[in-house]
């Protein structure tokens, strides 16, 4: 396990992401080791979401690449980069929101079976067990599980974002990227979603973390990054960030 | 193949197949027990299935499904003409071209999704009916359209018996495939195809379909290569087409352009639409409504109305008889045109969302009615 821990799970080569001629991301260089907690931090507008969006093939980078377990991504579309271990949860929920909170489940376990496509017009979904089963002992860890049969669209807005992160979840993803995961959440749930966060960190997945609640940062992460207009201007430990005049001027400054 | 449909799924297969079986005695007394008005139920019942597993379930609206019907009824013919009037073949040709031509459409149309795909899909189709009437007249025989000819090579048929006078029938094993016989095997077709399309509602494949309709984006940050789901999708709902086509050539042999035409496209779409989309019954039932209204609207004439308001006064009678005279006959398009406003305006789930608040009024069900338009036919007991 100790050499694992030393494993980067993510690397982000010193991308740099243009739009016209606003530069998004400049240079950005980020290590992801496997099995904790990277949080990035930052104004709004300093590109964190840019960053996501170039790990999940979203966004191409302008230049630099991204790496992930070895593997560099550049040519690779957002399915592909999904079977091999990244899942997102997004700033506003990305779900089926015409399916019932089980399908919503569901679907991404038949991903991670079934690859990218596979036609099986003429199975069952009832003859499906073990996917079901995941997907309820799922619902039942983000205490979804008795709105089971509820259309996903008639969720409230914190539910929504704990059932995305649900089905990020059953995919047992070797990278999760978390997009402000409590924003816009009350605080009994954003607690909730701390305690889910914190459980699956005991698992071990590795995972990306992109908040402006620094109670939500500062009781999960591992590692901070600070962005600001593009660039990575520290980064480090909770403690050495928390301290760092850098960020105390870029950033904390203007929550204090 | 057979395992694992739930028993009220079988209920519901044994019971289609029923009401379809029996519907040349149930529907006599509306004046429809005649195979010739029977059998365009089970045709166009097909084909209004097969475009809303496209429509239905990904959301990808077509409207150039006809084209598929006139490749189905080209590939039929053309399989009288030189093979077997035997109707197996010509079923399987019509299916065959279909798909591959739902291939080559697919593969280009589906690069773009919304409007965009609607407009590849009926450009593709208009081209098709245009080429059919120009260019392709050695393959389509062009305005006059494809028919039997005593020329005609059959080298199956001829092997094995010496032609008779006249133009042969169409037939499956040596029964006829005229009258009631020809209605029966529509019959069986559409049954099978139920079966097929409730399995694909219940499957995986359906489930990952409908994701997309719901939330592309998601499905393809979820690991799904949306693509080749869409274009297989597109591909069966063109067979189905395709189908539907054969089965026009098989009780009547001959193919024109015509079929091919833009109407024709969005008369599924109309059928489909009044039904219920998305529903597994529906796409049947708006058929069956749209092909019975065109048949008893379309022979009222003058006379008939003018008989329906003998008892008004002479002037009052003019007017009705003017008045209705125009959703009647020729104008029953205005009838159709003005049924459908009111059921998009009024009851947007179609047919299906009807017959679901009529039985919510009365009591039987707490479905959730139109949020899900699958639960109202298709799981009575969920």
């Amino acid at each position: 396990m100790t050499t694992a821990s030393e494993n980067i799970v993510l690397h982000v080569a010193d991308v740099s992401k243009s739009f016209g001629g606003l530069k998004a991301l400049s240079d950005v260089d980020l290590q992801v080791r496997e099995g904790t907690v990277h949080a990035i931090i930052g104004p709004n507008g300093a590109g964190k979401s840019t960053l996501l969006n170039v790990c999940i093939g979203r966004l191409k980078p302008t230049t630099g690449h991204v790496v992930f377990n070895g593997q560099t991504l550049d040519q690779h579309q957002p399915h592909e980069i999904n079977q091999l271990g990244v899942s997102r949860v997004f700033q506003t929920p990305e779900i089926f929101a015409d399916l019932t909170l089980l399908d919503n489940v569901m679907i991404p376990a038949f991903a991670k079976r079934d690859g990218a496509y596979r036609f099986n017009a003429m199975a069952a979904l009832s003859g499906q067990a073990d996917i079901r089963t995941e997907a309820e002992e799922v619902l039942q860890d983000i205490g979804l599980l008795e709105k089971s049969n509820q259309i996903a669209g008639s969720l409230s807005r914190g539910d929504k974002r704990r059932l995305e992160m649900a089905m990020c979840l059953i995919q047992k993803p070797k990278l999760l990227l978390l997009d402000e995961p409590t924003a816009g959440m009350a605080r009994h749930d954003t607690n909730m979603t701390i305690e889910l966060l914190k459980r699956i960190k005991k698992r071990g997945m590795t995972k990306v973390i992109i908040e402006h609640d620094m109670h939500v940062v500062f009781s999960l992460a591992d590692r901070i990054s600070v962005l600001a207009q593009g660039r990575i201007i520290a980064e480090g430990t909770p403690e050495e960030v928390r301290n760092s005049p850098k960020v105390k001027e870029a950033y904390l400054g203007e929550a204090h | 193949m057979f395992g694992n449909l739930s028993r009220n799924d079988w209920l519901l297969v044994l019971g289609f197949a029923i009401v379809v079986l029996v519907s040349p005695w149930t529907l006599t007394p509306f004046g429809a027990g005649y195979p010739a008005l029977l059998q365009k139920f089970c045709i166009f019942g097909i084909f209004a299935m097969g475009f809303n597993i496209l429509f239905g379930l990904t959301g990808y609206l077509s409207f150039g499904h006809a084209a598929f019907l006139g490749v189905g009824s080209y590939a039929a013919v053309w399989s009288f003409k030189l093979f077997t009037m035997n109707v197996i073949p010509a079923v399987i040709f019509g299916v065959l071209f279909a798909g591959i031509f739902a291939v080559v459409i697919g593969f280009v149309s589906l690069r773009r999704s919304g409007i965009y795909f609607s407009i590849l899909t009926l450009a593709f189709a208009q081209m098709s009916y245009n080429l059919a009437y120009s260019v392709l007249t050695p393959i389509t025989n062009g305005e006059t359209g494809l028919q039997l000819t005593l020329q005609d090579p059959r080298i199956i048929d001829n092997a094995f018996i010496t032609p008779g006078e006249g133009l042969p029938q169409t037939d499956l094993f040596g029964i006829p495939m005229n009258g009631y016989p020809g209605f029966y095997f529509c019959a069986v077709a559409l049954i099978i195809c139920f079966f097929l399309t409730l399995r694909i509602f219940r499957s995986p494949f359906g489930m990952m379909l409908r994701a997309i309709k719901s939330n592309q984006n998601r499905m393809r940050y979820t690991g799904f290569n949306t693509r080749p789901y869409l274009l297989t999708a597109f591909i069966i709902s063109g067979m189905y087409a395709g189908l539907a086509g054969s089965l026009m050539a098989v009780t009547d042999p001959l193919a024109g352009a015509e079929r091919m035409q833009w109407t024709a496209s969005g008369e599924v779409v109309l059928m489909t639409i009044l039904g219920g989309v998305g529903t597994l019954i529906g796409p049947i039932l708006g058929a069956g409504v749209i092909k019975y209204f065109e048949n008893i609207f379309s022979s009222f004439n003058d006379r008939i109305l003018e008989q329906l308001f003998s008892f008004l006064p002479d002037a009052a009678r003019e007017v009705a008889v003017w008045f209705t005279g125009l959703f009647v006959g020729e104008g029953w398009h205005l009838t159709l045109g003005v049924v459908f406003m009111l059921i998009v305006i009024f009851l947007p789930g179609g047919i299906m969302e009807g017959l679901q608040r009529i039985y919510n009024r009365l009591g039987g069900g707490s479905g959730p009615g139109a949020g899900a338009p699958d639960t109202a036919a298709a799981q009575p007991a969920e």
